[in-house]
């Protein structure tokens, strides 16, 4: 699984650097990036999905 | 608490007024009647024409849409921003950035953002830790206390007096003019409303100065040191952008805490989860933060336009009702349930797009501390039945008289 934030859409709610610090990092204007090219580990699927499901301007994709 | 210069609403659709004591009081049952009745966008004449679209989608478009919705008039008023005597208009607009549109707008948020970041935030915790353990000392071993005056309201006022450098003991004066601003949007302008903006603004003259003859380590000092398109911020700026500041932080973060203890003091399932299980405050704060959004923003239409089947003409007022959108089923399971424990939650209580609540790092960390603290040293409390809770008016909504019996402290 992958997660990508997209940069254009990330407004810096900081929701996924809140719920998955394993998968995102934000920089220091306080946008989110994803850490490792977005490969997922195994058994964090479910953070990438919940920060999936919390963000709020719909900036985050996963391709399983 | 009176009625505005425009008395009471004959029809919730066609006439509302969301600065009016009724619709702080019902606005949920007003935003369902009105969306069961096929009304998704109601309208008024007060304030010289007003929107209130209700849907998620509705209020994100607009969020969205700079193009023909400004952030010049983020508040609704009597006046219509062109008709403000003084005013800086479109796209700087008087406190930047909350009222810049673009291309401006990116800047003045730009040069603000490092200092509202994660990681320059979080270091404040131990210090928010202190001021809410300090004003539970400060309430004695009294069974009887209000939530409100004694402890909501302090928290955000005492972090941002200290970030921005100013007297912390001021307090009651930031209190008082961010009343001025927000809450008093249906009251007349009389000469002794418009001399305590004066005041306001004297008052923030000074520290200004003072900070430019004796510079520190806090944000005042931080923003006459910030530069825009390469030169230093004029001084319009700057004092414009400390009063954002002083304002956007205190009632919606007083309202945003106060709304959860609100939840707590009626909900003793809820609080005995939260007091069990700590590590489950952050979710509980995103769900209050959806449930009780504090904040209502506005837009002001560019030029006459089609919208959704209605005509908005130029220079109408649009409310941007982000705790009605964070009630609509088409974007959450069971909107009108709080769940503490919801996984899914895309709530818009700090804004959508380019607006995003610059502060929402710091008011998240204040609401958490603030209730974390509160559950440790009152793990039992309830409303007081004798009292009465009030609610503020006007666009930002939170209880403002929060009488709690203390049935347990540690
Ligand atoms: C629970 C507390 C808070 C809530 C619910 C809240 C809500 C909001 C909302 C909805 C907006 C969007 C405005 C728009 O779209 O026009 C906003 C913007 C803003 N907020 Fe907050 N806010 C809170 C606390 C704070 C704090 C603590 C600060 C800073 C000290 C702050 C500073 C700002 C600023 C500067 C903006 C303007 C950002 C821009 O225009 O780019 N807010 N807030
Ligand atoms: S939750 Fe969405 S908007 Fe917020 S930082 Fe993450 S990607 Fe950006």
């Amino acid at each position: 699984m992958r997660v990508h934030v997209d940069p254009s859409k990330c407004q810096g709610h900081n929701r996924c650097y809140a719920l998955a610090p394993e998968l995102f990092d934000v920089d220091d204007l306080g946008n989110a990036f994803e850490l490792n090219d977005g490969v997922v580990p195994a058994g964090l699927e479910d953070k990438a999905r919940l920060a999936l499901a919390n963000c709020p301007e719909f900036a985050i994709s996963i391709e399983e | 608490m009176s009625e505005t210069v425009y008395g009471p609403v004959t029809d919730w659709a066609t006439d509302f007024d969301h600065g009016s004591p009724a619709y702080a009081a019902n606005q949920h049952k007003i935003w369902d009647d009105l969306k069961s009745s096929g009304c998704p966008i109601a309208h008024t004449d007060r304030y010289g024409g007003t929107w209130l679209p209700l849907t998620h989608e509705m209020v994100h478009e607009i969020a969205y849409d700079t193009d023909h919705f400004s952030s010049e008039g983020p508040v609704v008023g009597q006046l219509k921003p062109s008709e403000v005597p003084d005013r800086i208009g479109a796209p700087i607009g008087p406190v930047p950035p909350i009222s810049s549109d673009p291309p401006f707008h990116a800047e003045a948020r730009r040069l603000l953002l490092p200092a509202f970041a994660p990681k320059m935030i979080d270091p404040w915790r131990e210090e928010v830790v202190a001021i809410c353990n300090e004003l539970i000392d400060n309430m004695g071993t009294a069974d009887h206390i209000d939530a409100a005056l004694q402890y909501s309201q302090h928290i955000p006022v005492m972090v941002i007096a200290r970030m921005l450098g100013l007297p912390v003991e001021d307090g009651d004066k930031f209190r008082g003019w961010v009343n001025l601003v927000l809450s008093g949007i249906g009251e007349e302008r009389t000469e002794a409303r418009m001399a305590q903006f004066e005041e306001f603004n004297a008052y923030l003259a000074f520290h200004v100065n003072d900070h430019i003859e004796n510079p520190r380590d806090d944000l005042i000092s931080f923003l006459l040191n910030a530069e825009i398109f390469g030169e230093k911020l004029s001084l319009e700026h700057t004092v414009g952008t400390v009063i954002l500041l002083l304002i956007a932080g205190i009632d919606t973060t007083w309202s945003g805490i106060g709304s959860s203890l609100w939840h707590l003091a009626g909900n003793s399932v809820d609080r005995r989860r939260l007091v069990e299980n700590p590590d489950m405050i952050p979710a509980a704060v995103e769900e209050f933060l959806r449930a009780y959004a504090p904040v209502t923003m506005a837009r002001v239409v560019k030029e006459d336009m089609e919208f959704h089947g209605v005509e908005m003409k130029k220079e109408d007022w649009v409310l941007l009702p982000f705790p009605a959108a964070n009630r609509d089923d088409n974007q959450f399971a069971d909107a009108h349930i709080v769940q503490i424990d919801r996984e899914a939650n895309r709530h818009a209580a700090f804004g959508l797009g380019i607006h995003r609540c610059l502060g929402s790092n710091l008011a998240r960390l204040e609401m958490n501390v603030a209730i974390e603290v509160f559950l440790k040293r009152f793990p039992d409390f309830s409303l007081d039945s004798s009292e009465v809770v009030t609610w503020s008016t006007g666009q930002v909504r939170g209880p403002r008289a929060l009488p709690f019996v203390i049935n347990a402290r540690a």
